[in-house]
C-alpha cells in the first residue's frame, strides 16, 4: 500500500502543469540528488558514512523475543539492542519497553514536560515534496508575514504564557531569506526565553548569523534516510540534495548553536530503518559534539490540503510507542518532542513514558494566532496551513492536563549565552 | 578468540595484561612475561642507565615492546624531555605520559598529561596518557592524538581495586579508544572485574611483585583478564533488577 501524493491543480498555468507532470514521471529530468549544489558548504564529517553503514546492515527480521529480553535487562542499550528494540520481535514487549522508557525519562528528566509554541512566518516554497501542503504546485493562499504582523503574532503568543517559540518557513531561499529570518528570529527575543528555527538548511555562516540574532536551536528533519526513497519524493528544490540537509545538524553546531533537533517523517518509507537512523544520527553527531543539545520527534504523516487521503501507513500508534520507547531506552538523555500530529489521548499518554516536550496552542497556518487564541476576526489575510493537526489544545489547556497527570510543565529552561 | 587483538598504535597484541614500572626485578620480568603472557612491559625511563652496570633494558626479552614512561616528570615539558631522550635510548615510539604534581598520593595531573599528549603526538610518538578518570579530559586526548587513555583504578600501589569504577565505565563507553585500567589493580578478581566492564587491557605491577608467589600469581592475573574479556565478548546475562511493573498499564492508552 503506498499514498497517492501526486494531486494536479486547475490553476496551474500550462506550462507549470507540464513541468509537474515531467518532475513525476520522468527521472532523468530531475537533479542529482546526492550531489551538492553550487553555494553548499561541503563539511568533512564521518557521520553519514557511519549512520548509513548501521542502517543499511540492519535486517530487524533477524531479532528474536531472546534479543529484546537481553535488551531490556541492560543497564545500558547498545546499538545492537537498540535494534532488537526497534524490531516486530519487540511489539509483544510494549508495556515492559514503556516502564524502563519510563524510568529513563525520569532519571534524566525527573517529572518535568516542556511546553513550545511553532510559529509560521511564510508559506512560500521552491521545493516540490510531494507529501508537503506548502509544495510549490500544491494550490494554497501563500503568505509571507511582514515584521509587524510577525511582532503582532509574537505578542499574542507571549500574553497566553509561552516562553519557548520555534519560528518556521516555507523553503524558499528567495520570498524568506535568511536576513528575513534573522528579523524576525530579533524579534523573537524581545519575546521569548528560547528561540528555536525550522527552516530550510543554511551554510555555516548563516547559522552564525541566526545565533547572533538569538537563536540557539535547530530543526531539520531528514525526512527519510531511505535515499532511493527520498529521491522519489522530493522531485525538484534544494530541499532535493539530501546529503547537504543530512549535515544540517552539524553544521549548525559548527555555527554556534546550543542544539539541534532531528527525525524523519515516519510513513515515508521503512519506518524501522528511518527510525534507527534518526537516532543514529544523533548518537553519532553527539559523540563528536558531546556538548550539544539534542532531541528527537517523531512527526507521521498527516492530510494536506488538496489531498486528504495522505496518511502514516503502517506506523500506527503503537508503532509510534515503540519507536518512542525504543529512542528513550538508547538515548536517555535527548529530548523528545511530541507534535499536534499526534491526538490529545496519545499525546497523555506519552509524556508519561517517554516524551519530554509538546507543543500547545498550535497553528501551521501563516497569521492566525489572534484569531484562533482570542476569537477576534481580523481583516488580514492569513496564510494556509502545513499540514492538518490532531490536537488543537491551547496552552491553558495544555497545562492543566499535564499537570493533571501529576507531571510538571515547565515554560523554560532555559539561558542565552552568546 | 583467536581475532580478538589488542591494537594500540597500529600495533597488534594477544596479550592484555600490561606490566607496570613500579617494582622492577628480573624475577618479576620472567613471571610477567612467561606466566602472564605479557607482550608490553613498562619501564620507567630515570631508571634506565647509560652506563653498563644495572641497565634494566638488559633485563626485557627482546619480543616484548618496551612501554617507556615518563615518571619522574612534574610538567609537560618535563615528560616530553622523557619522552624524546627514550627514543635516543632506541626505547621504540611507545610512551606511556606519567606527570605527577603530587608525591603524596603520586595522582596525575591531566591538564599537563593533555599538554605533553599533544607534543608527543605530533612528533610520531604512540601516546598511552596516564590519568585521572575524567570524561571531558579524555576526550581531550583523543582531539590531541592519544593512541590509548589509560585511567587509575585507585591510588598507585594501593592494590585497592576499582574505586573509580563509576568514571572508568563512562570512558570505556564513550570514548572511541583502548581504554587500559591502570594503577591500583590489586588482585586478579578485580582486573577480571575492569575486564568485564569492557576495559581493553590492565596494567600492573605491585600485584604481583608483592604476591607471595610471584609466577602462581602471574598465571592467576593472566586467567582472570582472559576470563573477564570472554565475559565482555560473550555479554553479560541478566540481572534483575527492581522497578516492577505499574499497577495500571503505561500503554493502555493505545487502541
Amino acid at each position: 500500500m503506498e499514498n497517492n501524493f501526486l494531486i494536479d491543480s486547475d490553476e496551474l498555468t500550462e506550462t507549470a502543469l507540464k513541468r509537474k507532470h515531467q518532475l513525476e514521471s520522468d527521472p532523468s529530468c530531475r537533479i542529482d540528488h546526492m550531489k551538492y549544489l553550487p553555494g553548499m558548504d561541503v563539511i568533512e564529517s564521518d557521520v553519514c558514512k557511519n549512520v548509513m553503514a548501521e542502517m543499511e546492515a540492519y535486517d530487524y527480521t533477524k531479532y528474536t523475543a531472546a534479543d529484546v529480553r537481553r535488551a531490556l535487562a541492560k543497564d545500558k542499550c547498545t546499538i545492537e539492542d537498540f535494534k532488537a528494540l526497534l524490531s516486530p520481535a519487540a511489539e509483544p514487549f510494549l508495556e515492559q519497553m514503556a516502564a524502563k522508557a519510563k524510568l529513563e525519562t525520569s532519571k534524566h528528566f525527573g517529572n518535568t514536560v516542556y511546553l513550545f509554541t511553532p510559529l509560521y512566518i511564510a508559506n512560500y516554497c521552491e521545493n516540490y515534496c510531494v507529501y508537503c501542503g506548502f509544495n510549490c504546485y500544491n494550490k494554497i493562499n501563500r503568505l509571507k508575514l511582514s515584521m509587524e504582523q510577525i511582532e503582532h503574532e509574537m505578542k499574542v503568543i507571549a500574553d497566553s504564557g509561552m516562553e519557548e517559540i520555534l519560528i518556521l518557513t516555507g523553503e524558499s531561499p528567495a520570498k524568506s531569506d535568511v536576513k528575513y529570518i534573522g528579523e524576525a528570529c530579533k524579534i523573537a527575543r524581545k519575546y521569548f526565553r528560547m528561540v528555536g528555527i525550522e527552516i530550510y538548511p543554511v551554510n555555516v555562516e548563516d547559522y552564525k548569523y541566526l545565533h547572533e540574532c538569538g537563536v540557539d536551536y535547530v530543526t531539520v528533519f531528514q525526512e527519510t534516510y531511505d535515499t532511493k526513497k527520498y529521491e522519489t519524493l522530493h522531485l525538484a528544490g534544494n530541499k532535493r540534495v539530501w546529503p547537504y540537509r543530512f549535515d544540517a545538524q552539524e553544521r549548525a553546531l559548527m555555527g554556534g548553536m546550543r542544539g539541534v533537533a532531528f527525525s524523519a517523517l515516519l510513513g515515508l518509507s521503512d519506518f524501522r530503518k528511518d527510525a534507527l537512523a534518526s537516532a543514529l544520527h544523533v548518537y553519532f553527531l553527539q559523540r563528536k559534539y558531546p556538548y550539544a543539545e539534542m532531541s528527537l520527534s517523531c512527526p507521521r504523516l498527516r492530510p494536506i490540503i488538496n489531498n486528504e487521503t495522505i496518511n502514516p501507513l503502517d506506523v500506527g500508534e503503537r508503532q509510534l510507542c515503540q519507536i518512542l520507547c525504543a529512542y528513550r531506552i538508547f538515548l536517555p538523555f535527548v529530548g523528545i518532542t511530541v507534535s499536534s500530529r499526534e491526538t490529545a489521548e496519545f499525546r497523555n499518554g506519552i509524556v508519561k513514558i517517554a516524551a519530554t516536550k509538546v507543543s500547545a496552542g498550535v497553528s501551521t497556518g501563516i497569521g492566525d494566532h489572534e484569531e484562533k487564541y482570542t476569537g477576534k476576526e481580523s481583516d488580514d489575510k492569513s496564510g494556509d496551513e502545513q499540514f492538518e493537526i490532531s490536537d488543537g489544545r491551547s496552552l491553558i489547556k495544555m497545562y492543566s492536563d499535564i499537570a493533571d497527570e501529576g507531571l510538571q510543565p515547565v515554560f523554560n529552561d532555559y539561558i542565552y549565552v552568546s | 578468540m583467536e581475532n580478538d587483538k589488542l591494537v594500540i598504535g597500529g600495533k597488534e597484541f594477544n596479550s592484555r595484561f600490561i606490566l607496570g614500572s613500579g617494582k622492577y626485578s628480573m624475577k618479576l620480568i620472567e613471571a610477567a612475561v612467561k606466566d602472564a603472557g605479557a607482550e608490553i612491559i613498562t619501564l620507567a625511563v630515570r631508571r634506565t642507565n647509560t652506563k653498563d652496570e644495572e641497565n634494566i633494558l638488559d633485563y626485557i626479552p627482546k619480543n616484548v615492546t618496551l612501554l617507556p614512561n615518563t615518571s619522574g616528570a612534574r610538567d609537560a615539558k618535563e615528560a616530553v624531555r622523557i619522552a624524546r631522550l627514550a627514543r635516543e635510548l632506541g626505547c621504540g615510539d611507545f610512551v606511556k605520559i606519567e606527570i605527577m604534581r603530587d608525591s603524596k598520593y603520586l595522582l596525575p595531573d591531566n591538564y599537563e598529561t593533555i599538554k605533553a599528549t599533544e607534543i608527543l603526538a605530533k612528533e610520531g610518538f604512540v601516546v598511552l596518557p596516564y590519568m585521572y578518570p575524567d570524561l571531558n579530559v579524555a576526550r581531550e586526548l583523543v582531539n590531541v592524538g592519544a593512541a590509548a587513555v589509560m585511567p587509575l583504578a585507585s591510588p598507585i600501589g594501593s592494590n585497592k581495586g576499582l574505586a573509580t569504577k563509576e568514571f572508568i565505565q563512562i570512558l570505556i563507553d564513550e570514548i572511541d579508544l583502548p581504554i587500559i585500567v591502570d594503577a591500583g589493580i590489586g588482585a586478579p578478581s578485580q582486573a577480571c572485574e575492569a575486564m568485564e566492564m569492557g576495559a581493553a587491557a590492565i596494567m600492573a605491577n605491585t600485584a604481583l611483585a608483592t604476591a607471595g608467589n610471584l609466577p602462581l600469581m602471574a598465571s592467576a592475573f593472566k586467567s582472570a583478564i582472559e576470563a573477564g574479556r570472554n565475559a565482555y565478548l560473550a555479554g553479560l546475562g541478566r540481572v534483575l533488577t527492581r522497578g516492577a511493573s505499574a499497577s495500571d498499564p503505561l500503554t493502555g492508552f493505545l487502541h
